[in-house]
């Protein structure tokens, strides 16, 4: 190394770019209540020096984690990453080396988040090799890390292959004077008995997103029956974060964006006071509010989904259509900050272009205050 | 060998010997050479045949009897003959323009008198062409992917797809780009297939899947 002649480093735009976006990251994940002005200032110049002025504002406080007085929580973050859509490596190593792009973002996360959450859809057709690499490349996660069950990663073998690896599709766990919540909420009536379908062809089915021969999704009652045994004992100034596959709401039938029984799990959730929902299945920024419900979906590491031509919420804020030259772009994970009273600012980390974050205060009152840089380029 | 429908029996049954009498004997499937006393009826595939007695009662039943036979035998011979309906039970496709108000009408030009058989046929034959076009967007297979990718998994229901927008500078090509410009990209990098000449049926299909899809909507060319 040392007889390495000294070349002068020319840096590409790009490189700078990435270079000062990283530098202000850091300092963003960094932001104690201390440094807070150390930080913004040099964020600040970092994100005017990377064209990001506009934006600047909207994904400051990151990482707000000091404990108020009689606060529900002392705030943390956690992680996510979620819709991999893994084929074997063989098949399709594009997809393998995206879900390892992402872990390696959550990796590189300093301090580190309090866990990771996989958000459903680590395989693409359900089968045990897809699986098995999936839960390998997991492993290398530094954080702890919790999974829910997509229906990609179920229809093959009806979720033996993720049990064994992962544990139950529904569960629940505290975590720093929160409660979580794992729902399994991709549960399809059996539409494949009748027409004679193979384990391969039911998969196939399910895993066409605008395939009409599949039935919607649901949680289903017995699941309803334990989530509301499950929820019975806990005070509602408790803050609770639902995690489904699914959006836990009815917004576009067609794609099965959509839950079919979300009525009746709203209702088991509407006596909380501040109630979050984190859902995969629909590979875009997704922003929706219900009552005292915040929604959020997560990114896609695979592919992104178009916004649906009906249904949209009002508060989303859509992400700007993906660019179909760049194979990452409209792709991501993200990070949650959850505040010391329990809602949380959902962070998009889109690769290839500046991050978006949606804040709880953006929800709570209604899109009026914090609101998202709209899209320069929106749906068609 | 996909395109018979119920045209097929209405040009059959007018194709058979009118008139004639007695009993009625079953046509029965063709051997190489006409059996004595029979003669051969073809299908309009040119391949399908039955063997009819010539003694054969001329009557319309017969001739549906003789339809219906040389149906059956192609039917056998072509599985998947009811492809369409399958495609479309899976993957909606947007259905053609109705033309029936024309049935009746015109000048005794151009099309002549419109009946109600031209329609079905200007609508069977077109929405076909899309929902041929849906087997091939829906099929990484059909698309030569190596990677096991096909157009549906960025684009349900063609939704994205924006037809109405082509011709447009496309400033990552450096050029103005068709449809079908862009439909080669997209085979070529996220699917990883192999680009259609573009009077491949596969590429014609594509186009008109897409176009079925955005019905309604104003073309806007150029637009970002």
């Amino acid at each position: 190394m040392k007889d390495k002649p000294t070349i002068p480093r020319i840096k590409s735009v790009e490189t700078r770019y990435l270079e000062e976006r990283e530098t202000l990251f850091r300092g963003l994940q960094n932001l104690g209540r201390r440094g807070f002005l150390k930080v913004s200032t040099g964020a600040a110049a970092a994100a005017m020096a990377a064209g990001v002025s506009n934006h600047f504002h909207s994904f400051l406080p990151v990482n707000v984690a000091y404990a108020a007085e009689g606060a529900a929580t002392p705030g943390f973050t956690f992680a996510y990453i979620s819709d991999s859509h893994l084929y074997i490596k063989k098949t399709n190593e594009r997809f393998v080396r995206q879900l390892l792009r992402a872990v390696d973002d959550v990796n590189r996360l300093d301090p580190q988040p309090d866990f990771v959450f996989y958000g459903g859809d680590l395989a693409q057709l359900g089968r045990k090799e897809e699986l098995d690499l999936g839960a390998q490349i997991l492993k290398s996660i530094k954080a702890p890390v919790h999974m829910m069950a997509g229906e990609h990663d179920w229809y093959f073998d009806l979720g033996q292959r993720w049990n064994e690896l992962f544990g139950a599709q529904t569960y629940s766990f505290d975590h720093k004077g929160v409660h979580f919540v794992v729902l399994m909420s991709v549960v399809e009536k059996d539409f494949w008995s009748a027409r004679g379908m193979t384990p391969a062809e039911r998969m196939h089915t399910v895993a066409g997103l605008d395939n009409a021969v599949q039935s919607a999704f649901e949680v289903g009652a017995p699941q309803r029956e334990w989530l509301r045994k499950d929820l019975e004992k806990i005070p509602t100034t408790t803050p609770i974060i639902v995690f489904s596959h699914s959006p836990l709401y009815k917004l576009y039938r067609p794609w099965n964006f959509w839950t079919d029984d979300a009525e009746e799990v709203q209702a088991l959730l509407q006596r909380f006071d501040r109630v979050t929902v984190l859902h995969g299945h629909t590979h875009q920024v997704l922003t929706n509010r219900i009552g005292n419900i915040q929604f959020h979906g997560m990114l896609s590491t695979a592919w992104p989904w178009p916004y649906a031509p009906q249904g949209l919420p009002a508060l989303t804020v859509q992400m700007n259509r993906p660019n179909p030259f760049d194979s990452n772009d409209g792709l991501g994970d993200g990070t949650v900050a959850v505040h010391p009273d329990g809602l949380v600012d959902k962070l998009y980390n889109l690769w290839n272009r500046n991050p978006m974050q949606v804040k709880a205060s953006y929800l709570s009152s209604g899109g009026k205050s914090d609101v998202p840089t709209a899209p320069t380029l929106a749906s068609y | 060998m996909k395109k018979f429908g119920s045209l097929a029996l209405i040009l059959l049954a007018s194709m058979l010997p009118a008139g004639a009498d007695s009993q009625s004997p079953s046509p029965q499937q063709s051997p190489a050479t006409p059996a004595p006393g029979s003669k051969t009826v073809k299908l309009c595939d040119n391949k399908t045949t039955v063997q009819v007695p010539n003694d054969a009662p001329r009557t319309r039943a017969e001739g549906q009897k003789i339809s219906d036979a040389l149906m059956a035998q192609w039917k056998a011979t072509n599985p998947n003959n009811d492809w369409v309906q399958g495609e479309v039970e899976a993957h909606q496709v947007v259905t053609p323009a109705d033309n029936s108000k024309l049935i009746g009408t015109g000048q005794s030009s151009t099309y002549g008198t419109v009946t109600k058989q031209d329609v079905q046929v200007w609508k069977n034959e077109t929405y076909k062409t899309a929902v041929y076009g849906s087997t091939v967007f829906h099929s990484g297979d059909q698309l030569g992917s190596e990677i096991a990718v096909s157009c549906d998994m960025c684009h349900p229901r063609a939704a994205n797809t924006h037809p109405e927008s082509y011709p447009k500078f496309q400033p990552q090509l450096g050029r103005v780009a068709l449809l079908r410009d862009m439909i080669n990209w997209c085979i070529e990098h996220p699917v990883r297939g192999k680009v259609l000449a573009p009077d491949d049926p596969k590429m014609r299909a594509l186009e008109a899947y897409i176009i079925a899809q955005r019905k309604g909507v104003p073309l806007d060319y150029g637009k970002r």
